[in-house]
């Protein structure tokens, strides 16, 4: 018994010496992301895609011969564990790059540790006040929320819509997304005749529907995600309301279509590519990267959402960023991913710069709408 | 004697701080387990002495902090003056939701702080102009305690550390003075403790401005240390978190609540690595201690310990059991 | 102006039914062990999830919904045999504990089971919205509703006019007493946890094809139930039932009146002044302090 003890011991020591010898270092990347809880509709597909493509990446040797390691925690949302989540991965695990923060809440809470200890940060959350002003050590790769309002409003402009009802949830997404639609209004002409709010997990909107039923709106926008959009999606059929219903970006998932069902027709949405890849010209240099991404997920895991895709852009970013840095040094990483210039992600094309911590433009959301059960481009 | 326990727990948290002054689980951990464990405490003198049960207390917690991030982002006061007021806010709420609180007993109590804790979560969520809704609130300036600018992790761990401590003191002399005792009887029947001239009514009031008070404190202290306060670390699940905590660590017992409080707060930090199967594990633990110590951690663990101590001691010098220890 | 009113009432009572099919299952549990069952939610979550699945596999509705329901019972059997029963004696705020613990522990199962996502269940007859003068209503609000007072109906009469259910109640009013009569405490206490779990299940299937359900979805409707269960007069059904259609008024009523971003903060506001006076809610039995 004893003797078995120690040849496992000596086995053990030597392996853990071969592997000191043969590897370097590897590169560590951290991510906290709200993998549970009410936002667990965005982080879980975004650490799926973090998890397949390091997986990938190792297969083919790493980068710069270096094996990648990702190191995650779920912050279920909560804005304190993510700021103890990432001072973990900092200080304990002595990550070189943060990629995660799922919400805003998030990002926002963890952005003085991240400025303070000198570390490359990609955000996967919304908000515009993420990278407005710049921050040195902040990125962010999701589109913001003004960007979807800018392009719902044009939409609107474009049908001579101008008198609109809002219905929003009430978490961090949905609240961020409301103040963007009451600030960009003026600008578009639009006026806002019925502002409504729902909890998340509300099982019935018809109440506030029937009172947006009553005022002379001509459309309705609905800023939120996970399963409360379907139910105001299906309320408002119930009703027999037939103006016409805008979504936001937070629905750019199959799921949607599924859950809301035959309501869900007609509804248009600002969205990433990703969601209509398939009928995007050939011509068009985003669309091979985006089958590539949407064939390898569904093969494992089911239905793309956009989020996983800002989870790939965010992970090939930062790879591209260190190789061109030659190696993990954060000074040089951060100076590089702002030098990202032409990259092709699942967002758009990403052109950042010292003034740009996004680099995507308007251009990346195209407006699309439910037809026949699936999404198509609106042209 | 009665003061031991609380010289070795400070004796231990001192000298984790010369051991690892930069260790994530000292400091950071720690000091949000020294959170916890103000929270817990308070709480304690309700559930475990008074024998009220809250399921709101997150509610206290989170006018503390956000009155210090109100007050110190859009007004510039300074923290100090903006902890006082925060406290004086939850003891004014606490005092004048007690009269007519505490006259429910039992699971229609529960009710009524559940209901008190959701209304002010609410109001986090949609005074947005004020709380900065569901994102919350950032850039809440550095705590300033007297000419000395309170930051950096190790700095906090002192300093919640101490606020620790000074709770657990407070605690451990409420419970022993002649307050603590009416408390008590209120806790054992309160139809007797009335009989026996306590004014109970008045007595469990001022329980629950006391504990409402530590939260509050815990509050303002928790929104300097993040910088940061959003509705999410008020709801019902840290309500319910601290109910698990006291009642976990053991009920009617400082140091059982300061245990419990400590127990969760490192259980959180060290499932979060099982990914999926966190929540499994997590219901599954919480189950298994109460199924096998039904008085708590506290209790279980030092009984635990007495009944090895009396094992090893007895093979030592195999004299017939005499208690060391009792 | 009427017809909005109206639609408002609508709601609430649909809405309103919802949450009573839960609180029934804490109504029942209350009554036979004094202990508010903190995993109720996550039995209506299991009922839902469970039919979901099976109708994903290929089952019809009906079997699916059966299959479902009796799985959540053994569910309710299991937790009530390894994790309350074994602690028995121990105070009521350590079962409360214990119930939460279950909740974490089976909404962790059903994470493992079923992933993140939300899924949906076909509704029983279609989605052709019903006309009710100026207000709409889904024909499932409808089967959720029916449902709702034929259960009612039946606890009632088990309760009353059945030996098990007189059993049942003797134990919740003096388990000593109970005992001393011959009446088998814990086989009452598992027939309470089976009821009240198939209870639950019942009304996740009814209710998933209007919500949607997830491995979380127990944690509303959960707190929701409590919520009518407690302000109708917890142990009462009747006071469950009381309790969840004025729960659901109130906030119809709050969101359409009132606010909607505070809708939530009014109706608990109601339940907390119906609290202030009434103490032991609508329908509760007076409670005298045993000295």
């Amino acid at each position: 018994m004893k003797n078995s003890w120690k040849t496992a011991l000596a086995v053990a020591l030597l392996l853990a010496g071969v592997n000191l010898a043969s590897a370097a270092e590897p590169i560590k990347i951290g991510s906290f992301l709200a993998v549970t809880g009410p936002a667990s509709f965005l982080g879980d597909p975004e650490l799926k895609t973090l998890q397949m493509y390091v997986e990938d990446l190792n297969a083919k040797g790493g980068v710069k011969g270096r094996k990648i390691e990702l190191i995650h925690y779920d912050t279920s949302g909560n804005a304190k564990d993510a700021v103890s989540f990432a001072k973990r991965l900092v200080k304990d695990d002595k990550v070189d790059l943060l990629i995660g923060g799922t919400s805003s809440g998030d990002t926002l809470a963890v952005i003085p540790d991240v400025e303070k200890e000198g570390i490359p940060f990609i955000s996967l959350a919304g908000a515009v006040d993420i990278v407005e002003p710049v921050k040195k050590w902040v990125f962010k790769t999701p589109h913001t929320d003004r960007m979807a309002v800018a392009k719902i409003y044009e939409d609107l402009r474009k049908r001579g819509l101008a008198k609109v009802a809002l219905i929003s949830g009430d978490g961090g997404f949905d609240k961020s997304g409301h103040e963007q639609l009451l600030k960009l209004a003026p600008q578009y002409g639009i006026t806002i005749v019925a502002d409504e709010f729902y909890g998340n997990k509300d099982s019935d909107m018809t109440a506030q529907l029937t009172k947006i039923r009553a005022t002379d709106a001509q459309a309705i926008i609905n800023f939120g995600f996970g399963q409360a959009p379907a139910i105001v999606t299906k309320n408002i059929k119930q009703l027999g309301i037939t103006l016409p219903l805008y979504q936001s970006h937070g629905v750019g998932s199959k799921t949607f279509i599924d859950l809301a069902g035959e309501a869900a027709e007609g509804v248009r949405l600002p969205a990433a590519a990703l969601v209509v890849a398939e009928q995007l010209p050939d011509t068009d240099p985003q669309k091979p990267v985006l089958l590539a991404y949407k064939n390898k997920y569904e093969a494992k895991y089911g239905p793309v959402s956009t989020f996983g895709g800002h989870a790939y852009d965010g992970l090939m970013i930062a790879v591209a960023a260190i190789q061109r840095a030659g190696g993990a040094d954060k000074a040089k990483v951060r100076d590089q991913i702002e030098k990202t210039k032409g990259f092709i992600g699942t967002g758009g094309v990403f052109n950042m710069s010292p003034e740009d911590h996004m680099g995507l433009n308007l251009d990346a959301f195209k407006m699309v709408e439910v037809r026949n059960g699936s999404w198509k481009i609106v042209q | 004697m009665r003061l031991a326990g609380f010289h070795v727990f400070a004796a231990l948290v001192v000298l984790l701080a010369v051991l690892f002054p930069d260790n994530y689980f000292v400091t950071v951990v720690g000091a949000s387990a020294g959170l916890h464990v103000i929270l817990a405490v308070g709480l304690n003198l309700l559930m475990g002495y008074a024998g009220q049960i809250s399921l709101g207390h997150a509610a206290f917690f989170g006018i503390g902090a956000y009155a210090s991030a109100i007050l110190t982002t859009r007004f510039g006061w300074p923290g100090l003056l903006a902890m006082a007021t925060g406290l004086l806010a939850a003891g004014v709420i606490a005092w004048l939701l007690a009269r007519p609180i505490l006259r429910l007993r039992g699971h229609y109590l529960a009710m009524a702080t559940l209901g008190f804790g959701i209304i002010i979560h609410v109001v986090m969520v949609q005074a947005t102009r004020w709380t900065g809704g569901p994102d919350g609130l950032a850039g809440v300036p550095p705590l300033n305690l007297l000419g000395w600018s309170v930051e950096g992790d190790f700095q906090w761990y002192g300093v919640i550390m101490a606020a620790m401590l000074l709770a657990v003191w407070l605690s451990l002399n409420l419970v022993d003075s002649q307050a603590g005792r009416a408390l008590r009887a209120v806790h054992g029947s309160e139809f007797a403790a009335q009989m026996m001239g306590v004014d109970t009514a008045r007595a469990k009031t001022q329980v629950f401005v006391v504990s409402a008070l530590f939260a509050a404190f815990a509050g303002s202290l928790f929104a300097h240390q993040q910088a940061f306060v959003s509705p999410d670390s008020f709801n019902l699940t840290i309500s319910v978190e601290l109910v698990t905590m006291v009642v976990l660590g053991g009920m009617a017992s400082t140091f059982g609540a300061a245990c419990g409080a400590i127990a969760l707060t490192l259980l959180h930090q060290g499932l979060v690595v099982f990914e999926d199967y966190e929540m499994l594990i997590h219901g599954a633990l919480l189950m298994a201690v109460m199924i096998f110590m039904p008085q708590g951690l506290f209790v279980g663990l030092s009984q635990g310990t007495r009944r090895v101590w009396r094992v090893l001691s007895r093979r030592r010098i195999s004299l017939p059991s005499t208690d060391l220890t009792d | 102006m009427l017809d909005q009113l109206f639609q408002f009432l609508v709601t609430g009572i649909t809405v309103g039914s919802l949450y009573a099919l839960v609180g029934l299952g804490f109504a029942l549990i209350y009554n036979a062990s004094d202990v508010v069952n903190f995993a109720q939610g996550e039995f209506v979550m299991l009922g839902a999830m469970i039919a979901i699945a099976l109708v994903g596999a290929g089952l019809p509705l009906v079997l699916a919904a059966i299959a479902a329901t009796l799985l959540t019972i053994v569910a309710g059997l299991l937790l009530e045999r390894f994790a309350i029963e074994p602690a028995k004696g121990a105070s009521v705020v350590t079962t409360i504990i214990i119930t939460i613990g279950a909740a974490i522990f089976l909404r962790g199962v059903a994470l493992l089971l079923w992933g993140k996502d939300f899924h949906s269940l076909p509704p029983f007859s279609g989605e052709v919205p019903i006309q009710l003068g100026g207000a709409t209503v889904l024909p499932q609000s409808l089967w959720v509703l029916g449902v709702t007072v034929l259960l009612v109906a039946l606890v009632r009469a088990f309760f009353n006019r059945t030996l098990p259910g007189k059993a049942l109640l003797a134990c919740s009013f003096n388990r000593i007493a109970a005992q001393a009569v011959g009446i088998n405490v814990r086989v009452m206490l598992r027939l309470a946890y089976g009821l009240s779990a198939g209870l639950g299940a019942i009304a996740g299937i009814l209710i998933a094809p209007i919500t949607f359900s997830s491995y979380e979805a127990g944690v509303m409707l959960g707190l929701k139930g409590f919520s009518a269960a407690i302000v109708g007069g917890i142990g009462n059904p009747m006071g469950a039932v009381a309790g969840g259609v004025l729960l659901g008024l109130l906030e119809a009523l709050g969101a359409g009146l009132i606010s909607s971003g505070y809708k939530d903060a009014i109706a608990f506001l109601f339940v907390l002044l119906v609290l202030f006076f009434s103490p032991t809610g609508l329908f509760g039995h007076k409670i005298a302090e045993r000295v």
